[in-house]
């Protein structure tokens, strides 16, 4: 393994690890996407027609703001005891903390997410077998494309006083893109038209994730050196 | 080994180094001594290149730490106030996680022996959560050894160390210097610097203000010196 891959590896395993010990983000994710799921089901009732309408929109709303509580926490751990210092003073290309801290992101997400949509198709009687190959790809790049920016953003803002109201005012408006393209597409997948059918949206979405991951990548260690 | 000069570094208007230059030769302790606010830790971070000064250059093991960095990190052991511990892993996943970003040994016998050596191997699978500050600091030392630096730079590095681990960081700092290396340490404790320092220098409102061998200066003399040479910060400032 390369020295950049194990310390891609390393940041991840870390991350994974203070995220299962301490559980601060998956138990309020969790509760927090069930709090939503409850309040929409009560605010829109049982008109059929206008519950299929916003789905789709409901259902992204969701995940971002339960990814806007998991990922304003993902620096968290390196404002104790001066270890953003330490991550600062590794020799090599910070890039690498980043992407580690990137796919730990991604990865909780990702189980939140999948909760959140099983409890979905269950509350508002959805058939999530007939989106499914739809979403097992929309989900990972609109996930992906909220985790690039979101922890980019959560390194900017983490070392702010105002962060908790920095980071949705910072990253919502930059990822107007992304939820678009994640709607729009979801919509189709959850109404069990083709996946091609949402071809231009799901171009749209890689290419906001590449330009995001990028930027990430190359933008991250003058962040990171503030 | 380290090489400074006319180092200065301002935060907005306040000036907090002004025009700082030190040596610090291989096999050399230099004790950083002064009031809270003399300057004593940005002097540290910008050594440590965690800051950069905004005048002035810096040398360490021979590399422009100004303008590669990353090639003088290689060459730093850094133990600062917060002791970089991750609260929620372990002793030995600590060093693991520090051990691998630094591209280290980071096999499970190199771990123990290094936790082994600041007598931590007995909590090594315990949670720095439960750790006590001096538990915390021995585990930063654990890590800075766990490379190969050339260069030490402590932070207050007895702070909250019971006489055993004092003693053990004497010795570790003493067997250090014989090996070639740089030490600066940054302390309020004179007696501690003393015994490993081999130079004397304090700041004081961002200067320096006295640099003496530390041969032959006893506690007391540094002490009268140093009441005698500490203006009082001014009114309004920290």
């Amino acid at each position: 393994m390369t020295g950049y891959a194990r310390r891609v590896g390393i940041v991840l395993w870390k991350d994974l690890l203070v995220e299962r010990r301490s559980k601060e983000s998956l138990n309020a994710l969790f509760f927090f996407g069930l709090l939503l799921l409850f309040l929409f089901q009560f605010s829109l009732g049982s008109d059929r027609a206008r519950l299929e309408s916003a789905l789709p929109g409901m259902l992204w709303l969701g995940f971002v703001l339960a990814g806007l509580l998991g990922l304003g926490r993902s620096f968290l751990a390196e404002r104790e005891n001066d270890c953003w210092e330490g991550l600062v003073l590794t020799a090599g290309d910070k890039s690498a903390i980043y992407l580690g801290k990137l796919a730990a992101n991604v990865c909780v997400m990702g189980a939140v997410e999948l909760v959140i949509l099983l409890l979905f198709g269950l509350f508002f009687d959805v058939d999530l077998g007939r989106a499914a190959a739809g979403l097992a790809i929309i989900l990972p790049l609109g996930t992906l494309g909220l985790a690039a920016v979101g922890t980019l953003f959560a390194a900017v803002t983490a070392q702010v006083r105002a962060r908790e109201l920095l980071f949705p005012v910072l990253l919502l408006p930059v990822q107007v893109p992304v939820l678009l393209a994640t709607v729009s597409a979801t919509q189709v997948a959850l109404a069990g038209q083709p996946l091609g059918d949402a071809a231009p949206w799901l171009r749209l979405l890689a290419g906001a994730d590449l330009v995001y991951l990028v930027i990430g990548i190359l933008t991250f260690e003058f962040v990171l050196e503030g | 080994m380290i090489a400074a000069a006319g180092l200065r570094k301002a935060f907005g208007p306040v000036l907090v180094l002004d025009e700082v230059s030190l040596d610090v030769p291989a096999g050399q302790c230099l004790a950083l001594l002064g009031p809270n606010g003399a300057g004593k830790t940005t002097l540290l971070r910008v050594l440590a290149t965690v800051t950069r000064p905004s005048a002035g250059s810096l040398r360490i093991d021979g590399v422009d730490a100004l303008c590669d960095p990353d090639a003088a990190r290689l060459r730093i052991g850094m133990v600062a106030h917060g002791s970089y511990v991750y609260e929620d892993l372990t002793a030995v996943e600590n060093l693991r996680f520090w051990g691998a970003m630094a591209g280290l040994d980071t096999s499970p016998e190199r771990l123990r022996e290094r936790l082994q050596a600041v007598e931590l191997d007995t909590v090594a699978d315990d949670r720095a959560r439960t750790f006590s500050s001096g538990m915390k600091r021995r585990l930063a030392l654990a890590r800075v050894t766990l490379g190969r630096p050339r260069v030490l730079l402590l932070d207050e590095p007895f702070t909250g160390l019971d006489r055993r681990a004092q003693k053990w960081l004497d010795e570790f700092l003493l067997a250090f210097k014989a090996g070639g290396g740089a030490v600066v340490l940054a302390t309020h404790g004179f007696t501690s610097a003393l015994a490993v320092a081999d130079r004397a220098i304090i700041l004081s409102g961002g200067r320096l203000v006295l640099d003496r061998p530390a041969a032959g200066l006893g506690r007391d003399e540094l002490h009268r010196l140093y009441d005698d040479l500490i203006e009082a910060p001014p009114v309004g400032r920290p």
